[in-house]
């Protein structure tokens, strides 16, 4: 955390207070409580279906909460917010745009200059003038970061952005992010399956569990963090254990856990394993 | 003899020449060599072409010879005399110029008005319950079913034939523009949305773009259509053009003129394709699919 300090902040708090979410029966979120310091890098981890990327649309604006209310900056949200950009887990270029323009989407003319200068930032500069079809799966979230970044956000969004890529492509992407987060300073919101990769970047890890937070671990690693250190591992396997812990959610069906209670669980054995799906 | 490593061998897969050809071809002396592949590469070029060839000149041959009569088919010499004199008097070009501005005149009202309302009702829910279903039940009515009905409301006029090839050109470009417009990705409009686009932006960067390969396919079906139905509004009666023409040689047995008529119909349609197609390769140039090799 003191680490994170050193950078200039430019970041927005965010507070969710008593926030809840329900699609028709299904309740996905349930009075979630949550606050984050401007410029603070949260990572949000949990099962598949556990509410993390609706959290994450819904900070967005791009989802309407059943209650309570977010705030950002002070704000109250209440629509898509100019401040904020998000990253999907799908580049969402447009392909029938070259790369130079997919970045200064929504600029306004004045100021096409700033996408060149920020693809530079993420090593595409020699590409600007490619179509997005002719681009890696890894070179695509890059333009796609940059394209969030020419705004200037002073909220970014991250929906599992690097779920689609390969290993070697991730842990480059892991330090691309790390190194303009902490140059451009804004407060960001990690949502993964990939625990590793919550250690890796972020200053509080949250994991999300039916529907409300279950576990809120700040991660004091110094910075750049190594996936070797014993400390970033001994933090990887207790986070990683704390989401396994729980079996399944309850109404699905479970082949190994036919009846009984949760007690009776054998639990799965964490080691070798470093995705929470 | 050795042969310097940059020129090409022909070889079969694989095997190089020098295998293929033990003994024989190393010593054959390079100049020759060189020409063998040049003949061989024109003959390629020369085989597909072969057999129509050959049919024009068997056509030719039985025509001069008197086997085949001019009342069935006219010499193909003759259809280009008649193509020559007709096009030397300015008269070929009278009824193309007519023709043409038929067809695209007819196109632009039918297409534009499918494009617009395609447009509609693809991007909003409340014109497609309005009027898409409307627009799908008079869809199934064949354009030129409606021959007799369009005779007695405009008469045998210039206005009924692009009546027709507006009627027909008209869907093909509806459903394709509406279809293209709701399959755009989603994901994308999300994301335009979230970039700050306004409403415009977000029609003229994501929305049209994306939905312009489905509408040029509409584009390329109805130029298809276009020249079907000139041909039966032409043919029905007309004072000029070149269906005026066709049907003119076919009260004087003219069947050089009528042949000459056929061919352009052909050309017009084909002429009308390839700039479809250039289009589709200008504006879809993006894609993978249309990129060239």
């Amino acid at each position: 955390m003191t680490n994170s300090l050193q950078a200039p902040r430019r970041g927005e708090p965010l507070l969710i207070d008593g926030l809840s979410k329900s699609f028709g029966e299904r309740e996905v979120l349930r009075s979630t409580q949550l606050a984050v310091q401007p410029g603070q890098f949260i990572a949000i981890v949990g099962r598949s279906g556990c509410g993390k990327s609706t959290l994450l649309r819904l900070v967005a604006g791009l989802e309407r909460a059943s209650s309570g209310r977010i705030e950002i900056d002070g704000k109250t949200l209440t629509g898509l917010s100019e401040g904020t950009r998000i990253m999907f887990q799908d580049a969402r270029l447009l392909p029938w745009k070259r790369v130079i323009y997919n970045v200064a989407l929504g600029l306004p003319k004045n100021r096409r200059d700033d996408a060149l200068k920020v693809l530079a930032q993420v090593g595409l500069e020699d590409r600007a003038n490619d179509w997005p079809a002719r681009l890696s799966g890894g070179q695509r979230q890059r333009v796609s970061l940059a394209r969030a970044l020419v705004h200037n956000p002073r909220l970014l969004l991250l929906d599992e952005p690097l779920g689609a890529l390969d290993a070697l492509t991730r842990v480059e992407m892991h330090r691309l992010i790390e190194e303009l987060w902490l140059a451009n300073g804004f407060t960001a919101l990690l949502v993964t399956h990939d625990v590793q990769e919550a250690v890796a970047l972020a200053d509080r890890v949250i994991l999300i569990e039916d529907g409300h937070i279950a576990l809120d671990e700040t991660i004091a690693l110094a910075r750049p963090r190594s996936q070797g250190d014993p400390a970033f591992a001994a933090l990887e396997k207790r986070i990683l254990d704390r989401v396994l812990q729980k079996p399944q959610q309850p109404g699905r069906v479970s082949l190994t856990h036919p009846k009984g209670s949760e007690a009776d669980w054998p639990g799965v054995p964490a080691h070798g394993l470093r995705w929470a799906i | 003899m050795t042969y310097p490593n940059d020129t090409p061998r022909p070889g079969v897969g694989s095997i190089p020449p020098d295998q293929l050809w033990p003994g024989l071809y190393p010593e054959t002396p390079l100049p020759w060599r060189k020409l063998a592949t040049l003949l061989v590469a024109i003959w390629k070029r020369l085989l597909p072409w072969l057999v129509p060839v050959g049919l024009i000149a068997g056509w030719q041959i039985a025509s001069s010879l008197g086997w085949l009569s001019t009342r069935v088919l006219p010499a193909p010499l003759a259809v280009v005399q008649a193509a020559w004199t007709l096009s030397e008097s300015g008269e070929l070009w009278v009824h193309v110029k007519v023709s043409a501005a038929r067809a695209l005149t007819g196109l632009a009202v039918g297409g534009g008005l499918g494009l617009l309302l395609g447009l509609l009702t693809g991007s909003s829910r409340i014109a497609e319950t309005l009027l898409d279903s409307s627009i799908q039940m008079v869809r199934n009515i064949p354009a030129l079913a409606m021959i007799p009905l369009v005779i007695l409301w405009f008469g045998i006029d210039e206005s009924a034939k692009l009546f027709l090839i507006a009627v027909s050109v008209f869907f093909p470009i509806y459903l394709n523009t509406f279809h293209g417009i709701r399959g755009v990705d989603p994901g994308l409009i999300e994301m335009g949305r979230t970039y700050g686009l306004s409403r415009w932006q977000l029609y003229t960067q994501i929305i049209l773009p994306g939905a312009l390969s489905s509408i040029l396919v509409g584009l390329r079906f109805s130029l298809g259509l276009m020249w079907v139905i000139l041909i039966v509004a032409e043919t029905i009666s007309a004072q000029a053009g070149i269906g005026y023409l066709t049907m003119n040689a076919r009260e004087f047995l003219q069947t050089d003129i009528v042949l000459v008529g056929i061919l352009l119909y052909a050309l017009l349609g084909k002429l009308a394709d390839v700039f479809a197609k250039g289009l589709e390769r200008y504006w879809l140039r993006w894609h993978p699919g249309y990129q060239a090799q």
